[in-house]
């Protein structure tokens, strides 16, 4: 305890091509908060601090995608500064919803939005972190939850390994003792292949999951789209289903690319 | 055998029955209608059970449904087990707290409140048969579990009504309750009221029912109770197929072709292992404070369908998905037996209704049965 109070680890929270959502749930952390502020030097939050301070730094927390030539040379220099670098969220563990430009014309996209888009620089992918950088932990979710940021920064404090559990999202939904949505009202509902860390919050409140933590390991997405279709969905509304916050990520985007027109 | 003399009691005695076990302190848990099933949660009251309510159930499917009767008792098992209660979900073993004389470890205590569980049916009360051994038996019981299961009140239901996907009958487990309650209950229609013929199973049970407004059975009453439980036997919706030989079956086929086709459908999501009575693995997660002054340690319902459940330095044993389902499917089936001398699966069904893509256990086994040419011999 003496020896971290000697020196705090400092703290850097950078964003990328995202909606600022994950980095709040930091702040969201309200009454764990100054605690954190306590044990760690929060060094670079220009979200939440004026004084930025310069690196190195000892924990990096990253948001966001990589969509432009400017970024793709940003995140090496966050990576040079960082002794670990943790990505936060579906943007940067995945590519985020902005990932939709990966199985369209970007120029299209950029025309129908821009009236001078010759004025854009921009990639013609949004891509994880990982793609660019090697990241030490990824943390998902649309947005993250706040107590597994904490659990990541407590971890990294102990120098352990987060407990962050790998499972399916119907493993929390269980626990929690609701109804199975899909079994007892036929709601399409991707919790079976999604990664859990919600704590099924979806299905709780009578919705289908969203899948915004993204496909669990070995996602059989093929066994789970052929239940929708059963149920009824539509093929063009299975494709949908899987492209949302993390349509690029492995198994959800093999999926709807095998339910594309 | 000699019938045994049952009592009789009308709705309000149900009434009273609950009455009576909230007036002895205990938490009365039982089925009620909840999000579009019939799930077990607490009921202070008659009106809180499923009257008039029913279930129909198939592979991947459950729905709530009106009968046509006002049956209190009228469904089969739901999305729920005992062993939410009994064997909790989450429940914190015991913390620590770090103070200048150092750490201090603090178990525990375990839980006060006695349960009284209402509408147990004779495939759960195997079920809770096998968690007491699993749990309770060996060097180390769980001290949780045995606090609530020594103090709970079990009113069991005779099946009346078998679902879709029940087969407790070839199981051997039911459809009526032959030990292991306090009071067992067989719902009865006779002359346009709900009548409950009641076998008192324990010293406990004949204590409560003392204090209800009850009367002896007609020989008529007690035919139509033995009637109505042997109705359902006939009515199972599924069948383990020569359940006897399936330990043996499974044994000879782990290398059989129909693991891999199961392991195409199967999403591995581990709903199957929530839902079963049975099953009892969990994990162990230890919660630190940011200042590392105190920690938790919570124990959580586990499956043999996570990733997580089977790694060990380097990667997981049973990384397949073909591997954790033939796990999952010969330890209930096979090699509980070796380890606990008996099934694991008491063929209540829940596994098969709520897979969310319906897979069914019985048909897995008559699969891999049709294609053995050892259980072909036999049927000759």
């Amino acid at each position: 305890m003496a020896a971290a109070s000697a020196r705090r680890p400092r703290l850097a929270v950078w964003k990328f091509a995202s909606c600022d959502g994950c980095q709040l749930s930091l702040l969201d952390c309200e009454d764990e908060l100054l605690m954190v502020a306590e044990r760690i030097e929060i060094a670079y939050f220009p979200e939440a601090a004026r004084r930025m301070l310069p690196g190195p730094y000892d924990l990096s927390l990253v948001e966001g995608s990589i969509t432009t030539p400017a970024d793709a040379e940003r995140i090496q220099r966050v990576r040079r500064q960082s002794r670990r670098l943790v990505t936060i969220g579906a943007c940067a563990t995945a590519g985020g919803i902005q990932a939709l430009r990966n199985f369209a014309d970007i120029r299209e996209y950029a025309a129908a939005v821009y009236p001078y888009p010759e004025y854009l620089e921009t990639l013609a992918t949004s891509t994880p972190i990982s793609a660019h950088v090697p990241v030490d932990f990824e943390l998902r979710g649309c947005p993250i939850d706040k107590g597994q940021l904490l659990e990541v920064i407590k971890a990294f404090l102990a120098d352990r390994k987060p407990a962050v559990p790998g499972h399916s999202v119907c493993i929390d939904c269980k626990r929690r003792g609701n109804v199975c949505v899909m079994v007892a009202s036929g709601t399409p509902c991707l919790g079976p292949v999604t990664h859990t860390g919600c704590g099924a919050i979806c299905p709780s409140y009578d919705r289908g999951c969203y899948g915004c933590f993204g496909p669990v390991a070995g996602a059989n997405t093929a066994a789970l789209a052929k239940e929708f279709a059963a149920l009824g969905v539509a093929r063009r509304d299975i494709a949908r289903l899987f492209q949302t916050f993390n349509a690029a990520a492995g198994a959800f985007r093999d999926e709807a690319e095998r339910h594309g027109d | 055998m000699a019938t045994r003399q049952h009592s009789i009691l009308t709705i309000d005695g149900v009434a009273a029955l609950l009455d009576a076990l909230r007036r002895r302190g205990y938490r009365v848990i039982g089925p009620t209608v909840r999000d579009q099933a019939i799930v077990y949660d607490d009921i202070t009251s008659l009106a809180d059970l499923p009257r008039g309510w029913t279930d129909e159930q198939g592979a991947g499917r459950y729905r709530l449904a009106r009968r046509d009767d006002d049956a209190v008792f009228g469904f089969a098992v739901g999305p729920h087990s005992w062993k939410k209660f009994l064997h909790s979900p989450a429940q914190r073993l015991w913390r620590t707290e770090r103070s200048a004389d150092g750490v201090r470890i603090i178990a525990e205590p375990v839980s006060a409140k006695p349960l009284a569980f209402v509408g147990v049916r004779s495939c759960e009360l195997h079920a809770i048969a096998i968690q007491d051994r699993v749990l309770l038996e060996g060097a180390y019981p769980d001290q949780h579990y045995r606090a609530r299961r020594e103090a709970a009140f079990l009113v069991a239901v005779n099946c009346t009504e078998p679902g879709g996907t029940c087969f407790c009958a070839s199981m051997n487990t039911g459809p009526k309750a032959l030990g292991g309650y306090d009071l067992a209950l067989t719902e009865i229609a006779a002359e346009g009221e709900r009548r409950f013929a009641v076998d008192v199973g324990s010293a406990a049970g004949s204590g409560l029912l003392a204090e209800l407004p009850h009367r002896a059975a007609t020989p008529g009453e007690t035919a139509a109770a033995e009637a109505a439980i042997a109705g359902a036997t006939g009515r199972m919706g599924r069948a383990m197929p020569d359940a006897d030989e399936v330990p043996a079956l499974l044994r000879r086929n782990l290398d059989h072709p129909r693991w891999e086709e199961v392991a195409d459908r199967c999403l591995t999501c581990g709903n199957c292992t929530m839902v079963c009575p049975t099953c009892f693995c969990t994990t162990v997660e230890d919660v630190a404070s940011l200042d590392g002054s105190a920690s938790e340690h919570v124990q959580h319902w586990d499956s043999c369908f996570t990733m997580d459940f089977s790694y060990l330095h380097g990667g997981s044993v049973r990384a397949s998905p073909r591997s954790r389902y033939r796990q999952w499917m010969t330890h209930k089936l096979s090699t509980w037996w070796d380890q606990f001398g008996t099934s694991g699966c008491v063929g209540c069904g829940r596994c098969i209704s709520w897979c969310p893509v319906g897979i069914d256990i019985t048909e897995e086994v008559a699969a891999i049965r049709g294609s053995d040419s050892a259980a072909r011999g036999r049927e000759g």
